[in-house]
Order: structure tokens, then sequence, then C-alpha cells
């Protein structure tokens, strides 16, 4: 076994984090986070330069990553300097599904997303699924070279800026079935569809999407009719993996920030962290922080697994980084007193980004029932 | 012992909930219930219905004009208040600076002060906290300075909850500074409109601005403003501070706050089924309430206790120690019942508006509202220091 990171991936690392803990500072953050857009496109051409969403794709699908690992690496990154932009949801999910199904010319769509001109959002989940990836009830039908969509999406991340959304839709099927359900390429200003978007509490936008006789022609299908369903699956892993090791590089900022806080303020006339009380707490915080990282190795490592192993292995890091995520969270804003408390101070943002990343792909309970239906 | 409640009892909870049935504005109580930020007039109106029917202080001695409910009438009217979604009634007027004027201030302070905190024209805000002076309150520095018949004041609050809305301050003050820190606080009570006093907003993470930094310079206050004696202000300081933890307990508040929860629970549907039925999200609703019913009764023996005369001390901490763990995972609860929808972020601007929120019923605020409630084991005294004070006098042997 080797646990060090390959070369091209410390050197993505290292670079990655030089850029973020220059340019995306918590004033700029707060800026970002206060815009309409509710990303910075500047941001995002850098990140595109540096070759970070080029990172994420494999090499067949004009990238130079695209496994456990680089999603990790990346991943980790972004969530230790609390970043809002996009990357989940235009290369991950989108650039994902389009690589992993589309046609030739569909995947020219990749390109642009590599080189950061196109943002993409999966609209998948709809009011009443919940965390469930096979329940859909959004229909399509098909008629000759058309096929007209109907339903609703619900908390599409990245909808507005996004030029096309990738659609599930039930071509045949109960609503939670596995088989029937496919995916669309629907062009944002398709006829037909509708969006309200509003921002997100831990940074970003969503909307809820209206689909209502939005027709497309056939071509717009990625993949086969009805056949969507194991791509969304492991692209939902994909995902989860993404969503853990962003949520384990928040635990890191947000444990040092309390360690050098419990170093630096006083009360009593003497440190905070000179109490017990707190340094166990602290100590606590760091073992599971040390177990929050194996969890992630572990899912990074399975994602290119078959599909029970991949899952099992991802439901564990999941349940895991939740129970974790939400104890580092509180208690770090808990050892920080009312300071924490303040939307200004760093901590305030990095602890909604750990707990609100369980609202994505599953909490910590439906991870935990996935994980007992695998082991049982 | 009976756990029963008599007869008297369960009359005065009927005519409790006929009176909120007929006098709480109900869209007061729906802001309430889908935690949309109330304003100043909505508190303002509910403090005047309730004076208007003499039920605005239950703890308070008939002579001053209170109710002087037994500790078993304020838990009804606790529970009913918040079965009802009736607003918060803002404590620090009522329940935190009256106690200490009903004991340590002067006739005059009585007469003048007493009745305009049940009549609503002073709202009182708590100056306590500063930059430095958090858990370590007895380190604080605004200076009060003797000129003639005024002091003088300078420093720096912070965390002045809803300050914004305040006519009138409540501080502790260093009146000498060369004795050792207990000795030589003061507490003054300070007109905001004086010249000298500014208030700054300071934003929560949740998005709300309920708090603020209150700045002074060069303040001139009577020094008939003084209550008690000069340098005795850490003994009043205190006795505040018991009142404000029983009432941190928050009984009520995590009832409805369960009862949302099931709401919730059963509106939503988790792998095909409602919520409520899944034995992952029922098991922590039930331990949670397994707890809150125990709290209840806790809450209720030493309230109980507390008004036969033996002063509430260990066991007002903790009262605020469980009680607002209770509180706080009763919103993490509400928070994982709303799924992706505790996602949008519903700021107090939104919420106020007359947009309808994203997502199901009750999903909208849920996880601003868990955020913001972390404030609950850090003020009033933080968790920790609740249980240095549970510990010092257990191990200690201390009382
Ligand atoms: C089943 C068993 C097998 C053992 N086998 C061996 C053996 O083979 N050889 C051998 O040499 N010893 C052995 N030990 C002894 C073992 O190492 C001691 O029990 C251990 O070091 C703790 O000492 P103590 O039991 O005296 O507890 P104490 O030292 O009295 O501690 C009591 C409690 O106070 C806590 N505490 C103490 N100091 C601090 C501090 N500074 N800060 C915070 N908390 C503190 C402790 O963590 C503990 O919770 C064994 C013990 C057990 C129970
Ligand atoms: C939303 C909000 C509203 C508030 N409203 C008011 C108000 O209206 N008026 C007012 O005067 N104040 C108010 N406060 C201030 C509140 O009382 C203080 O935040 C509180 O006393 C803690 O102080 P601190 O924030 O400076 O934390 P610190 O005292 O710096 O504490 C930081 C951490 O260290 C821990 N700690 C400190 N000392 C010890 C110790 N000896 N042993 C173990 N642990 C310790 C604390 O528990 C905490 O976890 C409010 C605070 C908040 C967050």
């Amino acid at each position: 076994m080797n646990f060090e990171l390959t070369l091209e991936r410390q050197m993505m690392q290292d670079s990655l984090r030089r850029f973020l803990s220059d340019r995306y500072t918590t004033q700029m953050r707060n800026g970002i986070l206060d815009s309409d857009a509710g990303f910075s496109a500047d941001i995002w051409a850098q990140l595109a330069d540096l070759g970070i969403l080029g990172a994420l794709f494999a090499e067949e699908q004009g990238g130079y990553g695209g496994a456990g690992f680089d999603i990790a690496v990346v991943f980790e990154e972004l969530g230790r300097a609390g970043v809002v932009e996009p990357l989940l949801d235009s290369a991950i999910l989108g650039g994902g599904l389009i690589s992993a199904l589309g046609s030739a010319d569909q995947q020219k769509l990749v390109e642009q997303v590599i080189e950061g001109s196109l943002h993409l959002a999966f609209a998948h989940g709809e009011p009443a699924s919940r965390y469930d990836l096979q329940h859909v009830e959004t229909t399509a039908s098909q008629q000759g070279d058309a096929v007209t969509l109907n339903g609703c999406k619900a908390v599409v991340v990245n909808a507005e800026a996004a030029g096309y959304l990738i659609t599930s839709a039930r071509e045949f099927g109960a609503p939670r079935d596995e088989a029937g359900i496919s995916l669309f390429l629907v062009p944002k200003d398709a006829p037909g569809l509708s969006m309200r978007g509003y921002p997100l509490l831990a940074g970003g936008r969503a909307a809820e999407v209206a689909l209502d006789k939005v027709t497309l022609p056939v071509t717009a299908r990625l993949g086969g009719a009805g056949a969507g369903y194991p791509v969304i699956a492991e692209r939902a892993a994909a995902a989860s993996v993404a969503l853990a090791a962003e949520t384990l590089g928040a635990m890191e900022t947000a444990t040092a920030l309390t360690r050098d806080y419990l170093q630096t303020r006083q009360q009593f006339g003497r440190p905070i962290g000179s109490f017990q009380a707190l340094q166990h707490r602290m100590a606590d915080l760091l073992i599971e922080l040390t177990q929050a990282r194996s969890a992630v190795i572990n899912a990074a490592g399975h994602l290119s697994a078959a599909p029970r192993l991949r899952d099992l292995h991802i439901s564990a890091a999941r349940n895991l980084v939740a129970r974790v995520g939400r104890l580092v969270a509180e208690e770090s804003i808990q050892l920080h007193g009312g300071i924490a408390m303040t939307q200004d101070y760093a901590l305030a943002h990095i602890a909604k980004r750990i707990v609100m990343a369980e609202h994505r792909f599953g909490d910590a309970d439906y991870h935990l029932e996935t994980f007992i239906d695998l082991t049982a | 012992m009976d756990l029963n409640y008599s007869v008297e009892e369960q009359a005065f909870r009927a005519e409790l909930r006929l009176f909120l049935a007929e006098k709480l504005p109900p869209e007061m109580a729906d802001a309430v219930r889908e935690g949309r930020g109330l304003g100043k007039e909505d508190y303002e109106r509910w403090h005047a219905i309730l004076n208007q029917r003499g039920w605005l202080a239950p703890n308070w001695p008939r002579e001053f004009g209170g109710c002087e409910w037994s500790a078993v009438q304020r838990h009804i009217f606790e529970e009913e208040c918040a079965r009802a979604h009736a607003p918060r009634i803002v404590p620090f007027g009522l329940s935190m600076l009256a106690p200490v004027l009903q004991k340590f201030g002067s006739k005059a302070q009585q007469d003048h002060y007493l009745p305009r905190i049940l009549s609503g024209q002073d709202w009182w805000c708590q100056g306590y906290s500063e930059p430095g002076a958090g858990s370590d309150l007895a380190s604080l520095k605004t200076k009060a300075l003797r000129d003639g018949d005024h002091y003088v004041v300078n420093g720096q609050k912070t965390w002045t909850t809803l300050g914004q809305h305040a006519n009138w301050i409540f501080c502790l003050v260093r009146t000498d500074p060369t004795v050792k820190q207990q000795a030589g606080i003061s507490f003054l009570l300070i007109d905001m409109d004086t010249p000298g006093i500014e208030v700054r907003p300071i934003i929560l993470l949740d998005g709300s601005a309920e708090v603020n930094e209150v700045w002074f310079s060069d303040v001139r206050v009577p020094v008939e403003n003084l209550v008690g004696v000069e340098n005795k202000g850490w003994t009043y300081a205190k006795y505040l501070l018991t009142h404000e933890r029983t009432n941190i307990a928050g009984v009520g508040f995590s009832q409805a706050g369960l009862a949302a929860v099931k709401r919730l629970a059963r509106s939503q549907q988790h792998r095909g089924r409602p919520l409520i039925e899944n034995p992952h999200f029922a098991a922590r609703v039930a331990r949670v309430e397994i707890d809150l019913m125990a709290m209840s009764t806790t809450n209720l023996r030493i309230v109980s206790a507390a008004a036969k005369g033996q002063a509430p001390g260990v066991e007002s901490s903790m009262l605020k120690v469980k009680g607002t763990l209770i509180r706080q995972e009763i919103n993490d609860l509400a928070r994982r019942a709303a799924g992706v929808y505790a996602m949008p972020f519903a700021s107090e601007a939104v919420l106020g508006s007359n947009e309808a929120p994203i997502g199901p019923d009750g999903t909208a605020a849920v996880a601003a509202q868990y955020f913001n409630n972390r404030k609950l084991s850090i003020f009033g005294g933080s968790n920790e220091i609740q249980r240095n004070i549970i510990a010092k006098v257990k191990l200690g042997g201390e009382r």
C-alpha cells in the first residue's frame, strides 16, 4: 500500500492551494456571496486556466485526471478555501454525464466545460424525491423525432448560469423504478422551461425548474432510452466523493481556525486553550478529522469499483463525514464563542459549507440506511 | 407527589387557550410558526396585548403589578404561548432588569421604571459583554468616572441583542479600576438617546441583524441612574444572570419545535414513505422527545424549589445546559427533515416579504434557525461556564 499522492496530484494540490490562499480571501469570498451571480466569472476562468476543470476528466474525455483521487484532491482544496464556484455541477455532474453517455457531437460540450466557457447543471431531484436517485416523476414522451418533457425539478444548483440543464425524465416505468429514466440535454432557453432562482444558504445559487411541454429533438437524449440510471448513480457517487473531500478540507480549515483561536483568545487572564475542558474537545476533533480523512480515501479509492462495493464505501464515507462534519462545525463555533456567529468571520461560511454539504446526495441517515442495505 | 394538574391548573390552561385563540393575531402566529423575523412593532403589539390582560409579568410580585404566578402556572403559560406560536416576550426589561430593580433599586427607580417596562414605553437591552470580556465578564473595561452629579461613560459593549430597538440599556461599568476586578463594577441605567452613544449592527451567520455593538464616548449619565451601591454591581449582575438562565431552559420553545419537526416529517417523503415512519429519523425524534419530557419535569422541580425560597444556584446552570442542547438537537432534526429544501437561503428580508418561500411549508427557515440557535449554548454564560459552575459546586463542596 502507498498513501502518498502521485507527483502530478501533489503538484496540482500545491498550485491550487497557493492560488486559493492568495486569491480566495474571506473578503473576496464575501463579495462573491453577495453578488447576484453567486460566483465569480473571473475566478472561474482562472481555475480553468490552472487546469483544475481538466483534472476532473479522464484523458479520453479531454482532461488529464478524472479518477477518485483527482476529484478528492481538487475538492479538498476547494473546501479548505470555502470555494462556492460550481465545479461539482458543471464538471463532475454535467460534464461527467455528457462524457459518459454523449454522442461524439455532444462530447464537444465537454471541451467547453474544461476550458471554462460553458456551465452546466444537473436537473434531477424533484420535490418528492428527497435523496432517492431513482425517484423520477418528470416524464418524457417521444413522438417521431421529438421528445416532450413535463415535470418539476427541485433545487437545481447552478441552473441560471448553465447553458444546458442535463435533465432526467422517465420514458417508462413507475416513479421509483430504476429502469426507464433517460437524460436529456435541455438548452436553458428551451421554450416551456421556466425557473425561479434563489441564493443558497452556504453560497451559490439554485433554481426551481418547471418543464411545461418542453419539446426537443431526440438527438438531445444522452445515451439510450430509459438507460440513464447506472450512470446517474455513478456520477452521484463521484459527487459524493467530491462532497466528502470538500467537507474534509473545510473541516481542516475549521479546526485550524479553532486551534489558533484557542491559542490567542484571552479570558480569565490566559489563553482559553489552557483550559483542559477545551483541550480535550480539540483533541477529539483532531481524532475525528483523522478518521474522516481515511473515510474519504476509502471512498475515492473505490470510485471505479463495482457498483455495490463502490456504494458501500461511498455511503460509509458520507455517513462518517456527515457525523464528523456536524461535530466539527458545532464545536468550532462553540469554542470560538460569539465571534464565530458573525457573518464576517471566516468560520461562519466554512461551518455552513460543512453542514449544508449533507443536504446534497444524501444525509447521514440516508447513507446509513444504504450502508445497512449493502452490508446486511 | 402528584404529577397531575389540579382542577385549578386545568382551568387556568383552558382560560389561557381561550385568550390566545381570541387575542393572538393570526398573522403574528403564522410568522412565528414559519420562523419569519418579527419587527419591533410585532413585539410591541404582543407586549401590549398581554399587558392589557395583566399577564405580562408572571414572575413579578403583585405589589409591582405582576401576576405572581406559581411555578406550575408559569410553566403552563410558557407551554400554551409556545403552542399557539405567540412571539417571545423580550426579556431584557421584564425578566432581567425588573427583578434587579425590585430587589436592589431605589423606591424612586422602582416607581419610575417598572410601570414603563409594563406599558412598553421603554425597551431595554443588556450591556454586559465587551470584546475582551465575554466569559470573563468581570474583566470588563467600560469606564464610568464620577464628575459632579454625573458619571462619564467611555467604552464599548458588544453582542447587544435587539439594541437597535432599545431606548434604554442597563450596563456594567467599571467605577473603580484600583481594586479586585469584581469589586470595582457598578450597575448603571443609560438612556440610549444620550449624546455620545452609537449603535452599530453585527450581521450574524444566518444573515440576521439581531445583535449590535454599542459605543460610548463621554456619555453623561446622572448619578441617580446608579442601581444600588457604587462598586457593588457584580452582586446585582450575578443575581440577574440566574434569572436569565432560568428562562433559558425554553421548554415551551422545544415543545413547539418538536411539534413542528413532526409536522414536517409527516409531510416529507423518504424512500417512498412518510419520513416520520423512517426508523432512524423516528428514533432520533423519540430520543429528544424523551429528553424533553424529563426536562419539562426537571424545569418544574427546579422552578418550584426556587419559588419556595431555595435559591436557584447550580440547578439553573443544569437547566441552561440541558435545555439548550435539547433545543439545538430539535433544530438539527428540522434541518434534516427538510432534505434538499434546507438549502435555499431564507434571509430575514426574503421571509418578511410577500414572496412565497421556496420549498414545502415549514422548510424555509429551518437551516437559518439551526445556525442562529448555535447562540443558545454560547450566550447567557456559555455551556462550558455553566459546567464549570456545576463542577465547582459539586466537586468543591461549595454552595
Ligand atoms: C485491565 C488493566 C490492565 C492493566 N495492565 C497493566 C500492566 O500490565 N502493567 C502495568 O504496569 N499497568 C497496567 N495497568 C495499569 C494502567 O496503566 C493504569 O490503570 C493507568 O495508567 C491509569 O492509572 P490509574 O488506574 O491509577 O488511574 P488514575 O491515573 O488514577 O486516573 C483516574 C482517572 O483520572 C484521569 N486522569 C488522570 N490524570 C489526568 C490528567 N492529567 N488529565 C486528565 N485526566 C486525568 C484518568 O484518565 C482516569 O480517567 C492496567 C490497568 C487495567 C485496568
Ligand atoms: C447571539 C448573541 C446574543 C448575545 N446577546 C447579548 C446581550 O444582549 N448582552 C450581552 O451583554 N451579551 C450578549 N451576548 C454575549 C454572550 O454573553 C457572550 O458571547 C458569552 O458570554 C461568551 O463570551 P464570548 O463570546 O466572548 O466567548 P469567550 O468567552 O471568548 O469563550 C470562547 C470559548 O471558550 C470557552 N471558555 C471561556 N472560558 C472558559 C473556561 N474558564 N473554561 C472552559 N471554557 C471556557 C467558552 O465557553 C467558549 O466556548 C450575546 C452573544 C451572542 C452570540
